[in-house]
């Protein structure tokens, strides 16, 4: 085996320019493994950031029920059927009690108790339908992060105040400071002033979402208890269906994960991840065939060599051993110069937590560095198994012309 | 001379089918003694180069039996017969055959080092040995590529005692060397089969070549003739 190693080194720096393009040859490959895996990996993390990372994990709210049976089945006329819709007005009058053993379980990262509903801003004659979502105090930025989005004021919310969008600011010409009057769907109304305002760059939360404190909106939902909702984030997004089903067990609650109200991303993203492993699969075909055709024409020539090394006794596993070491050596080469080579090309981009429009979201430590060398080497051994096959059956009275 | 080397017997060799064969060998028969120096002459086409390549076990016959060293060798294996190959019989090609990207050392060694898996220190001691009694002590390190044609039919030569073997089949060793070299080649063959009793089949065309070996073999359409 060492022997075979000498003579296989030997071969490979007695060519060193057709060595050298081999391995360059295999080094582009391995660069363009590392780009998509870092380009995939960091765009599928973009996404997920950009979409997933304001969404809660798993909402608690109460279960859609069936509209009363007013007459028992089979008596009197049915004038009126309602549909079953997916409306949830029902409220959560016990949760709040479930709060502390919610975030005792394993992978909670946070939770926030919110009231929702609708109503209209009104300032002067001035009117603007809004969604109103009620937080508490000190979890404003616990889901979505809103701090990160305001544009003017603070991301604060204590009792009479609201921060509201910027398209619904400017059309109500609202600055920070301001007073507004906010009556909810209950008739009840109260006169807030606006603390901040956010661009979230999505045209209905910026229109339309205006956020007060759990407290003004107990207020004005006549909900001096009860809450409609509890948002959860979690440790780990992908733990959302396991942990959703664990909180339904312990409390009894109504919990549905992000995956639920997210199937076409992830579709999405299952659909993208295909597309670059595809693209992976591509390079390292490219490898292989490149590698297989470089040692077909190394064996080829070498035939004289062969014939010589048959007849003074060298077995067919001694010379299959020499063509395939050449081959794993080449990949191994050429797997750690792609690496190398793509580490450093990718360290220059910013990466997907920084990403600016224009460029690319590129995660550098995602570019599968140690598979990329892993497969490629074992992608040149397959690859020149066949040419060294062929070089081992080599007949060595035609090979040396005696 | 003592008992024999090696015994074929009714040698055929055909290649091609059909209307398109072309019989080489038609039953020939030699025994070789151990220690013999012997020259195979004969025109071109007569066969020699086929009988080599047969009992260097590179070939096998059509037909026919080959015995040596009390070895039944026309039914063993490709494996057993490489094996055999490496231990006991060498070989001296016409174009030397050397590994080109190797030094006349690592050429030498090759036949030790393959079957043990290394270059071994007693591996390279013999074969800076056998390089000295060449007359290429100064060329040890050389890569063959920078010796001449004389100095690298001595490596060859060189390289088919590396693993002391009982037969050297030399196929035209000295067919591509001056006069001066091929006289070197022969003197260090018959110092070599006078020393340490190596056997050696020279195949040759030229007489006085043939006339430095006590014994000619002179094969014929595929038959031995003299």
């Amino acid at each position: 085996m060492l022997y075979a190693l000498k003579i296989a080194i030997r071969y490979l720096t007695a060519s060193k320019s057709q060595t050298t393009l081999l391995v360059v040859g295999v080094a582009v490959g391995v660069f363009i493994f590392i780009f998509m895996s870092a380009l995939i990996g960091g765009l599928a993390e973009f996404i997920m950031a950009r979409t997933v990372g304001d969404m809660a994990h798993i909402t608690i709210e109460a279960e859609a029920t069936d509209p009363a049976l007013l007459l028992p089945a089979g008596q009197g006329r049915i004038l009126l059927v309602q549909q079953k819709d997916d409306q949830r007005s029902n409220v959560l009058p016990t949760a709040a009690a479930f709060v502390p053993i919610i975030e005792a379980l394993p992978g909670v990262l946070v939770t926030s108790q919110e009231i929702t509903g609708s109503g209209f801003l009104t300032r002067g004659k001035l009117v603007q339908q809004v969604s109103i979502m009620g937080l508490e105090p000190a979890k404003v930025s616990a889901i979505v992060h809103l701090a990160s989005y305001i544009v003017k004021g603070r991301a604060d919310l204590l009792a009479g105040q609201v921060i509201i969008g910027q398209t619904l600011a400017d059309n109500m010409n609202l600055t920070v400071g301001q007073s507004v009057r906010l009556q909810a769907s209950t008739g009840i109304d109260a006169s807030l002033t606006v603390t901040g305002i956010f661009k979230m760059g999505s045209g209905g939360q910026d229109r339309r979402q205006a956020y007060v404190s759990l407290a003004t909106a107990r207020t004005l939902f006549a909900m001096p208890q009860a809450i409609t909702q509890i948002e959860i984030k979690l440790n780990n997004l992908y733990d959302a269906p396991a942990t959703a089903a664990r909180i339904e067990a312990v409390t009894g609650l109504y919990a549905t994960p992000w995956t639920e109200q997210a199937a076409q991303l992830l579709a999405a993203l299952s659909a993208q991840a295909q597309t670059g492993l595809l693209l992976k699969s591509f390079a390292l075909l490219t490898i292989v065939i490149g590698i297989a055709s470089a040692m077909l024409l190394s064996t080829f020539r070498r035939r004289p060599e062969i014939g010589i090394m048959r007849a003074m006794g060298a077995k067919r596993s001694f010379v299959l051993v020499v063509f395939v070491t050449q081959g794993a050596i080449v990949g191994l080469m050429g797997g750690v110069s792609g690496a190398l080579i793509g580490y450093l090309v990718l360290y220059q981009f910013s990466g997907p937590g920084s990403f600016k429009p224009g460029g690319l979201p590129i995660d550098v430590n995602q570019g599968a560095y140690g598979l990329a060398i892993l497969l490629t080497t074992i992608g040149a051994i397959l690859a020149s198994i066949l040419p060294a096959r062929s070089a081992a059956r080599v007949d060595p009275v035609t090979a040396i012309g005696q | 001379m003592s008992g024999p080397l090696l015994e074929v017997r009714d040698l055929v060799k055909t290649y091609g089918s059909g209307e398109a064969t072309t019989r080489v060998l038609r039953g020939l028969n030699l025994r070789l003694g151990t220690g013999e120096l012997s020259a195979l002459l004969g025109p071109s086409g007569s066969g020699k180069s086929t009988l080599l390549t047969i009992l260097g076990t590179l070939m096998k016959p059509t037909s026919g039996q080959y015995d040596m060293l009390g070895e039944d060798l026309i039914g063993a294996g490709d494996a057993e017969l490489t094996a055999f190959r490496n231990q006991h019989i060498g070989f001296v090609f016409q174009f030397h055959n050397l590994l080109p990207d190797f030094t006349a050392l690592e050429n030498v060694i090759f036949p030790t080092a393959v079957r043990e898996g290394r270059e071994s220190a007693s591996a390279r001691a013999r074969g800076r040995d056998l390089l000295v009694r060449m007359g290429l002590e100064d060329r040890v390190d050389f890569p063959v590529a920078n010796l001449s044609g004389g100095q690298k039919q001595r490596v060859a030569v060189a390289r088919a005692l590396m693993n002391s073997p009982e037969l050297v089949l030399a196929d035209e060793p000295t067919g591509n060397l001056d006069r001066a070299s091929a006289i070197q080649v022969m003197n260090l063959i018959g110092e070599i089969n006078r020393d340490e009793g190596t056997t050696f089949l020279i195949s040759t065309h030229d007489e006085k070549i043939a006339a430095t070996c006590r014994r000619q073999i002179v094969v014929g359409e595929g038959l031995l003739t003299g």
